[in-house]
């Protein structure tokens, strides 16, 4: 272990000028090391609790969706939370691509939150509190006709045929994952 | 009314004034005056409660991913060690530091007899820190049990066993202690329970024992009571100093271990699940209980062994009145302080006739060491204090003080700790096997990638045929070089298929694992496994390095150890091959490496030698993925210790120059 030039000077050093000072300086060098090293330590005992290696390694899930119908919908389970693909009939993607944005509340093209217009596939967990809206089609008469997407039952938001947010308390649009289609019939969610 | 605060910082004031919280943190450690001339060992107090600390915070940490179900428990703390971020470091942490907690303990209790610290008026501060030392033994022996290995289970069985002993109601005791008619699940869960919960008991009885201790003072090395100012120093900073610097050094002892040895204190068998059928051969306690143990099995009648392990611990109790001399400290008592080394030889050697079977002389020791436990508290220590004569005492703490007699006796008594612990823990001796030069051995060693993919290619082409990894996912396999990629096409074409969920028509249907799923073997149970291999069943070989006794020495050491025919005179079973080094020579596996068994990529030569030591080598990396990881970090942590330590004895120094 190494140990500064001057500081065996410090253990010897009578009550000279500079001892009060160099002494002031190893109590705090040493209350900084000390308190590096807890801070150090701190970090591993976090890290625990975030998911381990077990949950992160199901970060992503693959799903077939060649058997959707235009109209259907599946809802599948990606890290824990429902994520709906919804195949979407011509009429849904009309009114989803016909809406003035300046009327949104959290404007956005349908354009950007699909990949092929056919497919939505979102995070099926409510902007507001995180209850998972019902898919309400008009048939429901939960909402208004003219959305004619989701209603959360818990708070009252309604969303649109492209998830988003048109009434109610939630503030954002239902969000849209990462995904890749790997082949005409199979997405890759994550 | 409110309290009348001398602090001058308005807010301290505020809250002072209302709680007089900050007053007392001053009255009890900047005002509270100790005697200056206390040495090291008065250090481990506060090194117990350090320990205590690390054992909270770890464990609240560790009970969030612990599942407490039989079913479950074992799974769930290798997902500690191996999924878990940092959750082995939580674990060995937790186990070592138990460990560790027992032996600042013991040390503890040796000094306060040495020196006399029980006695008049620290009587209740002695029987408050057996109290303590009580809640651990049941703390750490409920803590034991919770990771579900043999060494769990036979330990619940045996030590609940031990109620019945009491007659008449002793069964019913047991009854209700395991919550069933043999230990399972009702049992475990109240064990968990019972191990959050007493380590709060035991927080709180340490608040009496610090609170008892600020009322009557700190004995020291003379055991005289100090008169004047200038025999006493006060606690901060002279005494927080010193206490932290102890325990920087006790921190890189425990670190060595934690890092680099973590399993050193434990034992192999508790790596194999609780299987309530078989007993291990072999069972013994954790080394902190391993004198009990022997005083239990040192007297042939079950009532009575039972009595007299529990009357070991309970006749601590007592001792502030067994001990009857006027002189506290044993620096002058030359004649009570021969009979005290006896004890500490005699406990020493108690553990090592606990770590034994009780066969031969290990019997014989077992009763002799009972014996003179039993006498030197019952019979020497209050007849010794009635006749003896004591060296001639100081008149005052200061005259002493230039004694200096006191340091060689806390050399001595630290000397004596130290080789209690390290030779209880060697107590079991390891097989003879030939060793190995291993990449991965020694505190620098990393597991060689190359090794262990050409050892993961024997497994795969030879092993997995009839073992499993059930524990191993197949992506654990990146952390010895294969790619993502590589991985996901070596669980696609795994030979054997996992359950997928269930289809649009609610059939399960069979696909090819993934790399999130682990390394399943051939048979779907173990009674099929047995059913298909004539009765034997081969071991899942997760753990397998960490479960045996010289790890991968044994497995190197069994796979390249057949001889055929057998030694004249030896009688093999039908079924069975003679292995050297198998316990019992007899085995059930053939042998199934020989030479180009395998044929290597990397062109290395296919020896039956070479498969065994890269196949050890992979499976020393499947169970333990995290090993270089944990060497990495402890030299780190150990240098970062050594420069700190060495700015506290600066400090101390520097701080201590004034008080003299
Ligand atoms: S959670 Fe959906 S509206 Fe409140």
């Amino acid at each position: 272990m190494s140990i500064p030039p001057d500081s065996t000077a410090l253990g010897t050093s009578k009550e000279n000028q500079n001892g009060p000072n160099r002494r002031h300086f190893l109590y705090l060098g040493t209350a900084a090391v000390g308190a590096a090293g807890v801070a150090a330590t701190a970090w591993p005992l976090i890290d625990s609790m975030n998911p381990a290696s077990d949950a992160l390694a199901l970060a992503t899930v693959e799903v077939n969706i060649a058997s959707i119908q235009p109209g259907q919908m599946i809802v599948v389970t990606w890290q824990g939370k429902p994520t709906f693909i919804r195949r979407r009939t011509e009429d849904e993607i009309k009114q989803a691509q016909d809406v003035d944005l300046s009327i949104l509340r959290d404007p956005e093209p349908d354009s950007a939150r699909v990949q092929r217009p056919e497919w939505l596939i979102l995070v099926g967990v409510c902007t507001h509190l995180g209850c998972v809206p019902i898919f309400d089609g008009n048939n429901l008469r939960l909402s208004d006709p003219d959305f004619g997407g989701w209603f959360c039952s818990c708070h009252g938001s309604q969303y649109d045929t492209s998830g988003r947010i048109r009434k109610g308390p939630a503030p954002y649009n239902l969000p849209v994952p990462h995904y890749s289609f790997l082949s005409e019939s199979v997405i890759r969610i994550g | 009314m409110l309290h009348k605060s001398q602090f001058n910082n308005p807010l301290i004031q505020w809250i002072d004034t209302r709680l007089p919280i900050f007053t007392f943190i001053q009255n009890e450690y900047g005002k509270f005056q100790v005697p200056r001339n206390i040495n090291y060992l008065w250090a481990f107090g506060a090194i117990a409660t350090l320990s205590l600390a690390v054992l909270f915070v770890t464990g609240i940490l560790l009970s969030m991913h612990y599942i407490a179900n039989t079913a479950m428990a074992f799974a769930s703390v290798d997902h500690i060690m191996r999924d878990v971020n940092y959750g082995w470091l939580l674990r060995d942490l937790h186990a070592n530091f138990s460990s560790f907690f027992f032996a600042a303990i013991y040390i503890h209790m040796a000094r306060s007899i040495y020196y006399g610290s029980h006695k008049n008026p620290r009587e209740l501060l002695w029987i408050i820190g057996v109290l303590i030392f009580v809640l651990m033994i049941a703390t750490g022996f409920l803590g034991y049990v919770l990771p579900w290995g043999q060494m769990s289970f036979w330990a619940a069985t045996v030590i609940t066993n031990l109620f019945s002993a009491f007659p008449g109601i002793g069964d019913s005791i047991v009854t209700w202690l395991l919550g069933g008619f043999s230990v399972d699940n009702p049992t475990l869960n109240r064990f968990y329970s019972l191990h959050f919960l007493l380590p709060f008991l035991l927080l709180a009885v340490l608040g009496l024992h610090i609170n008892a201790l600020h009322v009557v003072g700190c004995n020291n090395p003379t055991g005289l009571e100090p008169q004047m100012p200038q025999d006493t120093v006060s606690f901060h900073p002279y005494i927080t100093v010193k206490d932290l610097l102890a325990c920087c050094l006790f921190l890189i002892v425990v670190s060595v271990f934690v890092f680099f040895a973590p399993t050193y204190w434990g034992h192999p068998d508790n790596f194999i699940p609780a299987n309530p059928l078989v007993t291990p051969s072999h069972i013994v306690p954790e080394w902190y209980y391993l004198w009990l143990y022997a005083i239990l099995r040192a007297i042939p009648d079950k009532l009575g062994g039972t009595v007299a392990m529990f009357g070991a611990v309970l006749v601590l109790f007592v001792v502030p009145w067994l001990d009857t001399a006027k002189v506290r400290s044993l620096t002058f008592r030359p004649t009570a302080r021969f009979f005290f080394w006896l004890l500490i030889i005699d406990i020493t050697v108690l553990s090592f006739c606990g770590a034994r079977s009780p066969e031969g002389v290990w019997v014989l020791l077992a009763r002799i060491g009972t014996g003179y436990y039993f006498t030197y508290f019952l019979i020497i220590m209050p007849l010794i204090g009635l006749f003896e004569r004591a060296r001639l005492v100081p008149a005052s703490l200061s005259e002493a003080l230039s004694l200096k007699k006191a340091v060689r006796g806390a050399v001595l008594l630290l000397a004596a700790g130290g080789l209690m612990l390290s030779l209880a823990g060697h107590a079991w001796a390891d097989p003879e096997l030939p060793a190995h030069v291993w990449h991965q051995s020694g505190p620098f060693g990393t597991i060689d990638p190359q090794q262990a993919q050409r050892g993961f290619q024997v497994y795969k082409e030879v092993c997995s045929g009839c073992h499993a990894l059930k524990l191993v996912p197949f992506r654990t396999l990146q952390g010895i070089g294969f790619t993502e990629d590589q991985v996901k096409t070596i669980a696609a074409q795994w030979p054997y298929l996992v359950d997928d969920e269930p289809n649009d028509e609610g059939k399960i249907l069979k696909r090819a694992p993934r790399p999130y799923d682990r390394m399943i073997g051939p048979f779907a149970n173990e009674k099929e496994a047995q059913a298909t291999m004539g009765g034997s069943l081969p071991p899942d070989l997760s753990l397998i390095v960490k479960a045996r006794h010289g790890g991968e020495d044994y497995l190197t050491a069994v796979l390249t150890g057949y001889q055929n025919p057998p030694p004249d005179g030896f009688k093999l079973i039908e079924g069975r091959y003679y292995n050297r080094y198998f316990p019992g020579h007899q085995i059930s596996m053939p042998q199934m490496l020989q030479d180009d068994s395998v044929t290597y990529a990397d062109g290395t030569k296919a020896t039956v030698e070479q498969e065994a030591e890269d196949v050890a080598t992979f499976l020393s990396f499947v169970a333990d993925p995290t090993q270089d990881q944990r060497k990495h970090l402890g030299i780190r942590v150990i240098v970062f210790l050594l420069l700190f330590s060495g700015l506290m004895y600066l400090c101390k120094r520097v701080i201590w120059r004034d008080a003299h």
